[in-house]
Formats: structure tokens, C-alpha cells, sequence
């Protein structure tokens, strides 16, 4: 056992991670605070026969993982904000031609070139909605380098399972954090590989053409089936439509064959909520002082809980609603804005019990700054 | 010639007008492909968007019809991950050298064995008529109604500078020539660039009045020589056809072979 533990970055956690999951394609561009991820694998994907690509531009990462994925491999690209930007355009392609592929987003601040080597979580409404048009993304996220490494191989399982992109969203403070990570054995986690179709050559073969399941078993470039893949509209033959009712039941089924699947897409954890008269509710680094002052206080006898979420999107309001049902104070601990807490408050039903809890200065927010926030939220004074 | 086996009639008729060059282009190509007996299996096609990048739908082998001006990221992609397929990537001047000439210089100075067909009809064609980077100084365009102030480039110095290894220009009066040139295209081993000039009657040829597709296309025939023909001492403007370069240079899929042996150990 010993000899599987590890001190390491987050980013190594989650380069790591990834050839766990069976990665074997890495395609990136050099940015801060994503950057070791790019180095790890350029020293390790060659080692296992895997390729590293290192492109001309964001952009050009984006396409090239897509373009290795069609021809089988499992496929990955890093990248933090200004590149995410970059990437988006190509995401949508991903979403609309259901390829399988990983993109990782170690946040940084932003927008623009913002405050690259300081922590924010400014991108999640940006992994939702950045690339344009109706669809549905899936959005992981964790807090240690334990789950960086576990939710990256359940992002692999995920991207297969639902043929879609599913975007890994660290933070600065956990890619460049160096902690303990516990190497999992062979076979502890399961993977989830491609699904190919059992179509024999010579028989038609239909790329966009659900199971009954809703699955799409895929067929590789170079093998027997040749197919068209296209970012338009398109039919079971994946040939360019513009038909009312093919493209009503291709954009029903893109947001579909996530929305309908919250549940088994929901990863969390959660701490003390059974008789937590406070939740808090947090992800990525930030959980982790949340966690510590929720531990500190009820060491003085205050029913504190944590939710931490690991799924960010699809959003688990089901989870939060059933979960929240008897807290007084619902306490939202992020490195923005607010942007999960404007999903929270739509979840549940008393929405003004809802309370916003953050840092928005490129510093990790504190135990004692979300303890300053409890005292207001309950009318103590700061 | 059985370029049916290489169509998908079900999804014809084309998108392209009356008079268009790129048909002629497909037809060359597909030539050029049967006569080197290639499997359909082994052949991905990438394209990016643009009347030219439907070329892809259009043919029976593995197609990816992708984003404006990526055609070449996404093709380096499939080419690294499964170095035995034939990439071609039929582009159009604006999707290979406007928003994508970042990608065209760095696929040329990589050196990835891909074949680039640039076909350059000076026109934005699909979203009607918009001044390209091949337009020129002083055309007409629906987005230069006074004239285009814009400069071009000559695509074949940009692909030998970006170190393309094999670098080439046609047209498509010339179609035999066409049809020689991609082959040798194809079989080389390294980064590509064939420059087609493809006649667009529709909007270059309607707004700066070149004529018909057959007056345009008579047009390449006399505005265009042989490379290395003496014409073009008498007549500079002539433009030079041909193959440019033609030579070997360490290809990037062998060459990361390479770097996997080092990686495991296993090379002397």
C-alpha cells in the first residue's frame, strides 16, 4: 500500500487520474494554472505508448482531441479561463456530434487575462453555457487530490457512457496544492470503455441512431463502417438536415440524454447534515475551509453540516431540495459572484433562507471570512 | 473510371451553383484516388465550413465535417492517434487562410503527413460574395463595394516558408494536371499544400466581370504557366503552376515514434 501513496500537485493528480481512466491522447496548450497537467503527460503518455500533442493554439487542442477520439481513443486536453473561452466554439461541436472527450479547466480569475496564477471558481456558469446553443453539459468538480483523481476517471466513464464532453473544473489553489493521493489498484475503480457497434461490415450501420437505452454504440475512423460526423444539424446518418422534426428530436435528445439523468450523473458528499440546522453548501477548494469551520464549530455544540458538490451540472436540485428540507440557514461558499447560488435558490423552497458566502479576490476564502458571514446571516453583527 | 463507388448518391444533389469549380476538383480527386487503388477504409476526409468543405459529405469514406477554418487541428488529431489513414482536407481559401491560417502554417511547419487542398475560388461563396485574404487589392466583393483594399498572399510562398514539404499549384482548366498533382499529393509522406484555383462565377466572377465558369476558366488557362516556363520573363504576371517543392523531411507521426521508443526505453 505504501508504495502507492504519492505527494503530488493536484494537476499531477489529475494527469494521473486520467491514465488511470485508460487516457491515451492528450492534446494541450501551454497556460496558467493548468500548465503540469500538459508536463505530466508529456513525460507519461509516451511511456504507455499514449500520445501528447501540443498545438498551435487553444483552438487547435480542442479539435485535435475530438479528431482522436473518432478514431477510438480515450481523450483528454487542460486548459484554464482564457483558454476555456478559446475552446468553446469546439465544446459545441463535441456536444453536437457526441464525441467523447475530457476537458479540464483549472479556474483561475477572470474574465480576460484576469489574475492568472490566483484562485477564483468564476468559470461554472461558463461550463454551462459557454458554447453556444441549447444543450447540456456535464461539470465535475472536487475538492482534494483524492477525489481530483477520481472524479477525472468518473469524468472518462462519464464522457463514454453519454457520448457527450464532460468538463473537469478545478481551481487554482487544488492544481497547484501538493497533498497525499492514495494510488487506487487496478480494477478498484471501474471504467467505463467505448461502446462499438456490433454491426457487421456490409450492414448498414447508423452513428446517430439511439438504442433503446438512448446509447449510441460508435464505430471507429479506419474501421469497416464509414459515416459522416458534422457539427449541423444532422440525421441518423449524421448527412447535414434541416427537417423541423430531425432537428426538434436531435436538440430533445442532446439536452435529454443528460437532463433525464441527473441522478446517476450526481456525485457529493456530505458532511454532518442529519440534524445540520446550517448547510452549507460548497465545491473545489473552497469546501475545504467550509469543512474545517463546520468542524471547528460544532466542537461548541453548533449543527453545522457541509454538502459539498462534485456534480456541478446537470445542476442536482433534486439533491439540494431534499437535502435542505429542514435547514434554517442555507449558506452558499463559493469564489464568485454567485453563481451556485443562484442555482440553489431555485432548488429549494424558501429561497430567501439562501445566503451568498464568498471571496472574490484571488485568495482562498478562510474559515474565519465564512465565519464572519454565518455571524451576519444570523443577525450576530460581523 | 468508377467514381460512383466513391459517392453518396443518397445525399446528392450537391449545394454547389451552376458553373462552380469545386465540382471539378472532387471529380480530379477522386480520380487521383482510385488510380492509387486506395481503400475507402484507409481515407478520413476533414473539412471545415465553406462551399468547398461540403466536399466531405458528398464522398464514401470516413468524413468529418467540422468548424470554420479547423479542418487541419482536427486532422492532425485523427492523424496522430491513427498514423496508417490518408488524411485529406479540402478547404476553401477564407476557411484555410483566414481563420484558419494559424492552423495551415503550423500543420506546414509540423510537417504531419496530411494532404491540404486549398481550393481558392477569392470568395466568400456560402454566405455570399464577402472579400477573401486571396481577393486581392483592388476586386469587388459585397463587403467591398469601392473596391478591395485588402492585400493577398501567394498560398504556395506561404506553405514553402511554413516548411510544407510538398508544395503545389493547379487550376481547373487543368484537370489532368489536377489529377496528377494530388497523387503525387497523396503518396508524399509529410505535410501537403496543392493550391487549386477554382472558378466561383456566381460572386467573384459576377461582381469584378470575369464572365461565365467557361470565360474564368479560359482565363486560368491564359493568365497561367508551367513552373519554370520562360514565359514569365516576357510576362511577370503570368502565374506559375506546377509542383514547387517536393522534398523529404522527417514526418511528425514517425517522428513521435520515435519518441515513445525513448520514453520506454527501448530505443538504441
Amino acid at each position: 500500500m505504501s508504495n502507492n501513496i504519492k505527494f503530488l500537485q493536484g494537476n499531477e493528480a489529475c494527469a494521473e487520474g486520467a491514465l488511470y481512466a485508460g487516457l491515451d491522447f492528450f492534446s494541450g496548450y501551454p497556460i496558467t494554472p493548468s500548465t503540469e497537467i500538459a508536463e505530466h503527460l508529456s513525460i507519461n503518455l509516451p511511456k504507455v505508448g499514449g500520445k501528447y500533442l501540443q498545438m498551435e493554439d487553444e483552438i487547435g487542442a480542442m479539435c485535435a482531441i475530438i479528431g482522436a477520439s473518432l478514431t477510438g481513443h480515450k481523450v483528454m486536453t487542460a486548459t484554464s479561463g482564457p483558454g476555456f473561452s478559446l475552446k468553446q466554439e469546439a465544446i459545441g461541436y463535441a456536444v453536437m456530434a457526441e464525441i467523447p472527450c475530457v476537458v479540464v479547466n483549472v479556474q483561475r480569475g477572470g474574465p480576460s487575462t484576469g489574475n492568472p496564477t490566483h484562485v477564483s471558481q468564476g468559470d461554472v456558469n461558463q461550463a454551462r453555457w459557454g458554447t453556444h446553443g441549447d444543450h447540456s453539459i456535464i461539470t465535475l468538480t472536487a475538492s482534494n487530490h483524492q477525489d481530483v483523481f477520481a472524479m477525472t476517471v468518473e469524468a472518462f466513464n462519464l464522457a463514454e457512457t453519454y457520448r457527450t464532453p464532460v468538463i473537469l473544473l478545478f481551481d487554482e489553489v487544488v492544481g497547484h496544492m501538493r497533498e497525499k493521493l492514495v494510488m487506487p489498484e487496478q480494477d478498484e475503480i471501474p471504467l467505463v470503455g467505448r461502446l462499438r457497434t456490433d454491426c457487421k461490415e456490409g450492414v448498414d450501420y447508423h452513428p446517430y441512431l439511439p438504442r433503446e437505452d438512448g446509447r449510441l454504440p460508435m464505430s471507429d475512423f479506419g474501421g469497416s463502417h464509414r459515416y459522416n460526423v458534422t457539427g449541423l444539424y444532422h440525421d441518423m446518418w449524421g448527412f447535414p438536415t434541416d427537417k423541423p422534426e430531425a432537428v426538434r428530436e436531435l436538440c430533445r435528445h442532446l439536452v435529454d440524454k443528460i437532463e433525464n439523468n441527473v441522478h446517476s450523473i450526481t456525485r457529493f458528499k456530505e458532511y454532518y447534515l442529519d440534524d445540520a440546522r446550517t448547510i452549507f453548501i460548497s465545491y473545489g477548494s473552497a469546501a475545504r475551509p467550509t469543512l474545517h469551520m463546520v468542524e471547528s464549530r460544532r466542537r461548541r455544540g453548533e449543527r453545522l453540516g457541509l454538502l459539498e458538490l462534485q456534480t456541478l451540472w446537470p445542476f442536482p436540485a433534486g439533491l439540494i431540495r431534499e437535502k435542505c428540507a429542514d435547514a434554517r440557514y442555507i449558506v452558499v461558499v463559493e469564489m464568485n459572484m454567485g453563481q451556485i447560488v443562484r442555482e440553489v435558490k431555485m432548488a429549494v423552497k424558501s429561497p430567501e433562507n439562501v445566503f451568498l458566502a464568498n471571496r472574490i479576490d484571488g485568495e482562498l476564502i478562510t474559515p474565519v471570512d465564512i465565519r464572519k458571514f454565518l455571524r451576519i446571516i444570523q443577525g450576530k453583527g460581523a | 473510371m468508377e467514381d460512383k463507388n466513391y459517392i453518396r448518391e443518397r445525399f446528392f444533389p450537391h449545394i454547389w451553383c451552376p458553373g462552380c469549380g469545386h465540382g471539378i476538383v472532387l471529380n480530379n480527386l477522386l480520380r487521383a484516388i482510385e488510380q492509387l487503388k486506395l481503400k475507402k477504409n484507409e481515407i478520413v476526409m476533414t473539412s471545415g465550413i465553406g462551399c468547398s468543405s461540403r466536399i466531405s459529405g458528398y464522398v464514401d469514406f470516413h468524413t468529418l465535417h467540422t468548424i470554420h477554418g479547423r479542418a487541419l487541428a482536427f486532422a492532425t488529431g485523427v492523424k496522430l492517434s491513427r498514423p496508417e489513414l490518408k488524411l485529406i482536407v479540402p478547404m476553401g481559401d477564407g476557411d484555410a487562410l483566414a481563420i484558419g491560417g494559424n492552423h495551415f502554417i503550423h500543420a506546414a511547419r509540423r510537417n504531419i503527413d496530411i494532404t491540404a487542398i486549398i481550393m481558392n475560388n477569392r470568395i466568400y461563396g456560402m454566405t455570399g460574395g464577402q472579400f477573401s485574404p486571396l481577393s486581392g487589392y483592388g476586386t469587388r466583393a459585397t463587403t467591398a463595394p469601392y473596391t478591395n483594399i485588402d492585400h493577398d498572399f501567394d498560398v504556395v510562398e506561404l506553405a514553402k516558408a511554413a516548411g510544407a514539404s510538398f508544395v503545389a499549384r493547379t487550376t481547373t482548366y487543368h484537370v489532368k494536371e489536377m489529377a496528377d498533382i494530388l497523387k503525387q499529393a497523396i503518396l508524399h509522406k509529410g505535410f501537403s499544400a496543392v493550391e487549386v484555383m477554382s472558378q466561383c462565377p456566381t460572386y467573384f466572377g459576377r461582381k469584378n466581370r470575369l464572365g461565365d465558369a467557361v470565360d474564368m476558366m479560359e482565363h486560368y488557362k491564359n493568365s497561367t504557366v508551367r513552373v519554370g516556363s520562360k514565359k514569365i520573363e516576357k510576362n511577370p504576371d503570368l502565374i506559375e503552376r506546377g509542383v514547387f517543392v517536393e522534398k523529404e523531411s522527417p514526418e511528425y507521426c514517425s517522428e513521435y515514434d520515435k519518441i515513445i521508443q525513448k520514453a520506454m526505453g527501448t530505443s538504441a
